[in-house]
């Protein structure tokens, strides 16, 4: 449960990027979030309504992208989603893989009101 | 109303990334090996510590940094094998951050060897947290079950290697060596894998010889 803390972060990223481009308030926040983020989409969606209370993100809404892990065989090049996040190569059994996505947790993009 | 849509882009974890990436590159510089424990609580993360101090401290300096949610209990019977250990009480947060070793950096000593980092128990957060460590060394004890490599995919696949603990216990379990094994090694295939008794002293030459010979690969 370390949701509430990734949370913390977000809203230091969002405040000083409301404060830089002046915003009202923050309608929308997107993240993308990897199947190997370790972290649980539902938990940060909770924390990030507990947080936003009394912030310039009071009325935003959170929206969550999925990312599966990917990865690409550096013998045969095939590209193929692991859900069960074994290192092998499902066309020709390599273990010489690259990982291509899964792993991030991102701020993608704010969505906000201006002052003027 | 004027709105406006902003592509920020920025890692959520990226302040932690920095502090640790900064960590890691002044104990580098200094030639110190950080070694970072992570397992579930119980599997023998401070027992292995004990002993890995008694094969080490006639010859290297080694220091421990421990966290814990509550008590000063494993930084005490680290200081009980002589050697320097600072606890960190995080006070209900479930996992070491970065800025939290950063807060005690001043206080290491520039002439260790290796500097133990003792989190909290728990095989789900810390894995999630760089503390700039050189090494990342995840920890299984038997009566965990052999299936964990599995449900913990981030711990096992973000560690350089695996210590399977508490082996002695292994007539008394169901639980397949190598099946555990084979879980993480499928997820990770780079992983050291190490058998250890702590309570036995059993199979510690080899992990010890293991971050010896990584200090050498450090100081090169």
């Amino acid at each position: 449960m370390h949701e509430l803390s990734i949370v913390a972060n977000l809203f230091e990223i969002l405040e000083e990027k409301a404060k830089e481009q002046k915003a009202k308030k923050i309608i929308s926040v997107k993240l993308k979030v990897g199947a190997l983020s370790g972290v649980v989409p539902e938990f940060l969606e909770t924390a990030f309504d507990i947080y936003k209370k009394g912030t310039i993100a009071d009325k935003a809404k959170l929206k969550i992208e999925d990312v599966p892990f990917k990865i690409q065989c550096q013998k045969c090049q095939a590209e193929m989603v692991k859900d069960d996040f074994v290192f092998i190569c499902d066309t020709c059994g390599s273990t010489d893989l690259k990982t291509l996505s899964g792993t991030e947790l991102l701020l993608e993009k704010i969505e906000m009101e201006l002052t003027s | 109303m004027k709105k406006k849509e902003i592509l920020v882009l920025e890692e959520l974890l990226g302040s932690n990334k920095k502090i640790a990436a900064d960590i890691r590159e002044k104990l580098e510089e200094k030639g110190i090996l950080a070694i970072n424990f992570l397992s579930s609580p119980g599997a023998g993360k401070t027992s292995l510590l004990e002993r890995i101090a008694e094969r080490l401290k006639p010859h290297y300096k080694m220091a421990v940094i421990e966290g814990d949610i509550e008590t000063e209990r494993d930084a005490e019977r680290i200081r009980a094998k002589g050697i320097p250990a600072w606890q960190i009480i995080t006070g209900g947060a479930c996992h070491l951050e970065a800025k939290m070793v950063g807060k005690i950096f001043s206080e290491i000593p520039a002439d260790l060897d290796l500097l133990f980092i003792e989190n909290v128990g728990n095989l789900v957060c810390p894995a999630s947290y760089d503390l700039g460590e050189s090494i990342r060394c995840v920890i299984l004890s038997t009566p965990e079950g052999d299936d964990k490599p599995k449900k913990y995919p981030k711990a096992f696949t973000t560690s350089d290697c695996l210590v399977i603990n508490k082996i002695d216990l292994i007539p008394f379990l169901p639980f397949d060596l190598e099946y555990a094994r084979k879980e993480a090694l499928e997820m990770n295939p780079k992983l050291k894998v190490f058998i250890t008794s702590a309570l036995k002293d059993s199979g510690i030459d080899e992990l010890v010889e293991y971050f010896l010979s990584s200090l050498r690969n450090l100081r090169q």
